[in-house]
């Protein structure tokens, strides 16, 4: 297992390395440039090419990623073009809220689907399958940015009881409850929209066990029907939704940048949308580097989870 | 009436679907005395197993027993409510199934599935249960139980899952121990061993067993009594020594002709019955058995037969559900026919 790791690790290496040459590439030919975005009036064009000469953007490009690549080896992301800010730090200072609102997200996604996932697949073709489905449905459907505005519409202007957005009220006291009521909104609203999809994949992987044998054997034991599917059912239910989970992990990143930008979440969505918006490569490329460590490693969690969640599966 | 251990009498089990209701089993009545072995024989889907399945109650929710019958130490089984039937279920009445490879939860350990059913019924501790649980892992035959409680279903072959199946089955010392197939999936010589282990059980704790299985070789090796089912009907019955030697229903001829035998010529045919069982939506009329039977009359055509017992054979309370045997009867002794309904 602990080999199985290492091999893991090591092949990720080179992924992390292709990833890295195919997103300098692909900033790079991007229309526009860094340069563009402080260009005012007054500004003539010597300046501006003394700006790019000294910002390196005149190099070749595989000299420029070479130097990014370089400081990378010694730990240093660089200074973000626009606010002059060491790259590190401004992630640094986003990813905790990122990583508190996604948590919260999928916590309540799974909150959610994983009873009612149950409860649709164990009557299955009856009232509440039906009424669950066609609400997953609408999970799946609405895309975030209008049920975003849809709850702060209604939960913060119509019913004000949460805030519109942020994560602190500005010159309050930023306390433990200001900023849960700050995220309540939008994990809700990042947590419906996972629920949806996950509600029919533990549906579906439900109704898958629920027709096996084993199960069988266990009503025959004389167990109660509860015990049967929340114990013997859904253990074996949960082997493939960990797979999802894992997938779902990255992708709460990227989906996190339209829910982030609505409710003003300062968090790595936010900061990516800006970076992009003023062309800031050093941000860009150290953000879609951490992307691709989070894909490689939940990838491997992923692997991990499997064999500690099904017996049967052993890594060597 | 006390004397039985187990009255099914006059059980008619439905399956809704989404075209109506089909009818599995129906008018099958039979008794089993405490200690005793009844075989039920028959060709796949002829309701063996829906029988045994509607003893258990677990028929699934499409299910339902609509008519008759089970009297279990003389409770009505179909009308007690679920929670009473849920103490008799892995208590009083255990089950084995057809797939050992497929009847064990794959996530969790022998150990912990031994444990669940007799710290339900047994109301042990869990210390005192995984001592129990070791002991009869022992008493069937299991080596290493100790080690073996630790392991996952994967790492244990057919035979010893199944093995663990009928320790499990048997841990609260049921009376009735119900079988289905539970040789079918297995190699021969396991098979033996397994049913060696069931006659073993059987004299140990007089515990009394249903077994279901289209395996002659294996009623004629275990059962007492014998019940041949066929499409949902019994269609004979007699003790395990009276059938072989002397069937009735054309259907119990065709299935012992089929038997094979090692002295047989090489050249020689095997008999078959020739058709399928068919299916409940489309049942012919009159006796089930007609359209495959090669003695079919006129009145096999039209007229259900009844279960009536066959004469000069009631000592041995052969019964046989066949005009054929009437037939026989009203031309051998006027005036004396005794129909049971």
């Amino acid at each position: 297992m602990f080999q199985y790791i290492i091999r893991r690790i090591l092949i990720a290496v080179p992924v992390l390395f292709g990833v890295t040459i195919f997103n300098f590439l692909i900033i790079n030919l991007a229309p526009g440039n860094p340069v563009d975005m402080f260009v005012n009036p007054n500004m003539s064009v010597a300046d501006i090419t003394a700006k790019k000469e000294a910002l390196g953007l005149n190099d070749p490009l595989w000299e420029q990623y070479g130097r990014w690549m370089g400081n990378l080896f010694q730990g240093d992301f660089g200074y973000s073009f626009s606010t002059y800010e060491p790259v590190i730090s401004n992630i640094a200072d986003r990813l905790g809220p990122t990583l508190l609102l996604m948590a919260t997200a999928l916590v309540i996604a799974y909150l959610i689907a994983i009873p009612i996932g149950i409860l649709s697949a164990t009557r299955q073709y009856s009232f509440i399958d039906y009424l669950t489905t066609t609400f997953s449905f609408f999970g799946i459907s609405v895309p975030s940015f209008f049920l975003g505005l849809g709850a702060i519409y209604l939960f913060a202007i119509v019913f004000p009881i949460f805030p519109t957005g942020g994560m602190n009220t500005l010159g309050g006291s930023a306390g433990f409850t200001d900023t849960i009521m700050h995220l309540i909104l939008p994990a809700l609203v990042l947590g419906t929209g996972i629920a949806g999809s996950m509600v029919r994949y533990v549906r579906s992987s439900m109704l898958e066990v629920l027709g096996q044998d084993y199960l069988r054997t266990a009503r025959a034991k004389g167990l109660h029907h509860f015990i049967v599917n929340n114990k013997h059912a859904l253990r074996n239910a949960l082997i493939p939704i960990v797979t999802i989970i894992g997938l779902e992990i990255p992708l709460l990143i990227g989906g996190a940048v339209v829910t982030e930008q609505i409710f003003q979440w300062p968090g790595l969505g936010q900061l990516t949308i800006q970076s992009i918006g003023s062309r800031d490569y050093p941000t860009l490329m150290a953000l879609n580097f951490l992307a691709a460590i989070t894909v490689l490693f939940s990838n491997l969690i992923t692997d991990v989870m499997y064999s500690v969640v099904d017996p049967r599966i052993k890594y060597n | 009436m006390a004397k039985y251990l187990l009255e099914v009498d006059k059980l008619q089990t439905v399956f809704k679907t989404g075209k109506g209701e089909v009818t599995s089993v129906e008018e099958v009545s039979f008794q089993l005395k405490p200690g005793q072995t009844i075989g039920i024989v028959g060709e796949s889907g002829c309701g063996k197993s829906v029988t045994s399945l509607s003893i258990m109650r677990l028929l699934g929710k499409h299910g339902i027993v609509k008519k008759g019958s089970i009297l279990f130490n003389g409770l009505d089984l179909t009308k007690i409510s679920e929670s009473e039937m849920r103490n008799i279920r892995g208590n009083e009445i255990s089950m084995i199934f057809q797939e050992p490879m497929t009847s064990l939860n794959p996530v969790f350990t022998i150990g912990n599935q031994m444990m669940e059913g007799i710290r339900l019924h047994m109301k042990l501790s869990k210390k005192e249960a995984r001592k129990y649980s070791i002991e009869m892992l022992n008493s069937v035959g299991i080596p290493r139980p100790e080690a073996i409680m630790d392991e996952f279903p994967h790492s244990l072959s057919g035979g010893m899952r199944q093995r663990v199946m009928i320790a499990m089955a048997l841990s609260c010392n049921p009376k009735l121990l119900i079988a289905d197939e539970p040789t079918t999936a297995l190699d021969v010589t396991i098979q033996a061993q397994i049913l060696e282990l069931m006659k073993n059980i059987r004299t140990k704790f007089n515990t009394a067993i249903m077994i279901i299985t289209h395996d002659l070789g294996v009623v004629a090796e275990m059962a007492d009594r014998i019940i041949v089912m066929y499409a949902g009907q019994v269609v004979e019955e007699a003790n395990v020594f009276t059938l072989f030697d002397n069937p009735k229903h054309p259907y119990t001829k065709g299935l012992i002709g089929s038997i094979p035998h090692i002295d047989y010529d090489a050249e020689e045919r095997l008999v078959s019955i020739p058709g399928a069982v068919p299916s409940f939506q489309n049942m012919p009329t009159g006796c089930r058995f007609h359209t495959r039977c090669e003695f079919a009359m006129e009145r096999c055509l039209q007229q259900q037969p009844d279960l009536i017992p066959v004469p000069n054979d009631e000592l041995d309370d052969h019964k046989v559900r066949c005009w054929l045997g009437e037939e026989e009867l009203a031309a051998t002794q006027p005036g004396n026919r005794e129909v049971t309904v």
